[in-house]
């Protein structure tokens, strides 16, 4: 457990010493979110009809943005190489460098939705519910993203294929992530959407690590 | 008393036959030093032995046990030098050197402190590891070996860009390491002396394969 703990927070305070990176994220989720007014004009209903939507598929595309360097530094200057040599189970290597980053990255775009719902004119009754949407859906994106990323180690233009492989999978949480929002402001059920977000957690959080570590063993092998 | 056995290995690389039939025995307090020229395999020999590539035939065993069985417990008797040094350019030499020793059972600070000195860059402490040179880098993936024990190193040319008084400085933590009962192997091209060494030459097994 210390190790794992030694680990995240190695992530933590390089995630740190590179400042920009995470703040890049919350600011490409920003940025595309207020795009969307100028585009399909400034009227308040169409906007407060579109806002779960908006935020739910910038936020992927956001988290999406930081996957590929997920382990592609450690797999650049030989760390990777070294973490899969270390006495702990690679599951929990690739674990806590998803926790990391979802701290760094998947944290920030849950404080930074709810001002972006009231900039979209969201109705009240919907803010709760699309922070615990998005607080029980981006980790299961940085987990099903770590799968992804372990596969295109060592490909060039990783990125664009890490997310023809990575943006179907998120189709799940997007659809349930967007119903709960859609059904609180609708006064209808939004908790079985929720829980099913909880359920799609719960199964990334156990098959998602080992198909990663079994990625990233691949790509060194 | 630790043995480390490797029988019949077979290596295939990008559908090249790189070795077969090749096989070593490395007991506590034993070198293996890997000769053979560029391209004979010796550091897929090097990778096979810590586990980061699966043999296409053969076994690895340590004292009686597969190695594969358990990779957690192997990685932990191990420490491995290969090309990359591991050195994040954002953290300072200490910081780097104390995350691999915490990650290791009987690693911490303080050996992590001792092993700068031993190579002589305890001044860089502070140092971020992006202003070092190819050398001091290198310096740096050695003081963690020493950082943590570990009864088998597995180097993979450990000289590259080391001056003169680092390689003397190596080979002095090599003959203590094997004093204490440890094992090394390694592959280099510049004669590093490692005392009563057995050599491996690589390009034999290639032959005889075509043959």
């Amino acid at each position: 457990m210390d190790r794992f703990l030694s680990l995240v927070g190695r992530d933590l305070h390089l995630a740190q010493r590179h400042g920009f990176d995470s703040l890049l994220v919350v600011v490409f989720f920003i940025i595309a979110v207020v795009l969307f007014p100028f585009g399909v004009g400034p009227e308040p209903n169409i906007l407060a009809r579109i806002a779960a939507g908006v935020i739910w598929v910038a936020a992927l595309l956001a988290s999406m943005l930081s996957l590929e360097r997920l382990f592609q530094t450690d797999y650049e200057d030989g760390s990777l190489e070294l973490l899969l040599l270390a006495p702990l189970p690679l599951e929990l290597v690739v674990l806590a460098k998803v926790a990391a980053h979802w701290l760094t990255t998947g944290l920030p775009l849950i404080v930074a939705a709810p001002l972006l719902a009231v900039l979209l004119n969201m109705n009240g009754a919907g803010f709760a519910v699309l922070v615990a949407a998005l607080a029980l859906g981006t980790p299961t994106l940085s987990l099903v993203g770590a799968v992804g990323a372990g596969l295109v180690l060592g490909s060039r233009r990783g990125g664009v294929l890490l997310s023809l492989l990575v943006l179907p999978l998120f189709i799940p949480v997007l659809v349930f992530g967007v119903g709960a929002v859609d059904g609180a402001i609708g006064g209808f059920a939004f908790r079985s959407p929720l829980l099913i977000l909880g359920g799609m957690l719960l199964a990334a959080l156990a098959l998602c690590p080992w198909a990663s570590g079994a990625a990233l063993r691949q790509a060194l092998g | 008393m630790d043995r480390f056995i490797g029988h019949g290995l077979t290596c295939i690389r990008g559908e090249r036959l790189v070795f077969s039939g090749l096989g070593f025995t490395l007991e506590s307090g034993g070198a293996l030093v890997l000769t053979g020229p560029n391209g004979s395999g010796k550091s897929s020999l090097l990778r096979l032995m810590a586990g980061l590539l699966a043999p296409a035939a053969g076994t690895l065993t340590w004292n009686g046990e597969a190695v594969a069985s358990d990779r957690e417990a192997h990685g932990g008797r191990l420490h491995y030098v290969g090309h990359l040094d591991a050195v994040k350019p954002v953290l300072s030499v200490m910081e780097n050197v104390a995350f691999w020793a915490n990650l290791r059972p009987g690693g911490g600070p303080a050996a992590a402190e001792a092993a700068l000195a031993v190579f002589g860059i305890e001044h860089l402490a502070g140092v971020p590891g992006r202003f070092l040179s190819a050398g001091q880098r290198r310096r740096v993936n050695l003081a963690r070996i020493l950082a943590a024990p570990a009864p088998l190193w597995l180097l993979d040319e450990p000289t590259t860009a080391l001056d003169r008084a680092a390689v003397a400085t190596l080979e002095a933590a090599i003959a203590s390491h094997r004093q204490a009962g440890g094992m090394v192997a390694a592959a280099t091209h510049t004669p590093l002396s490692l005392g009563s060494a057995q050599t491996l030459d690589l390009g034999a097994f290639e032959t005889e394969v075509a043959a």
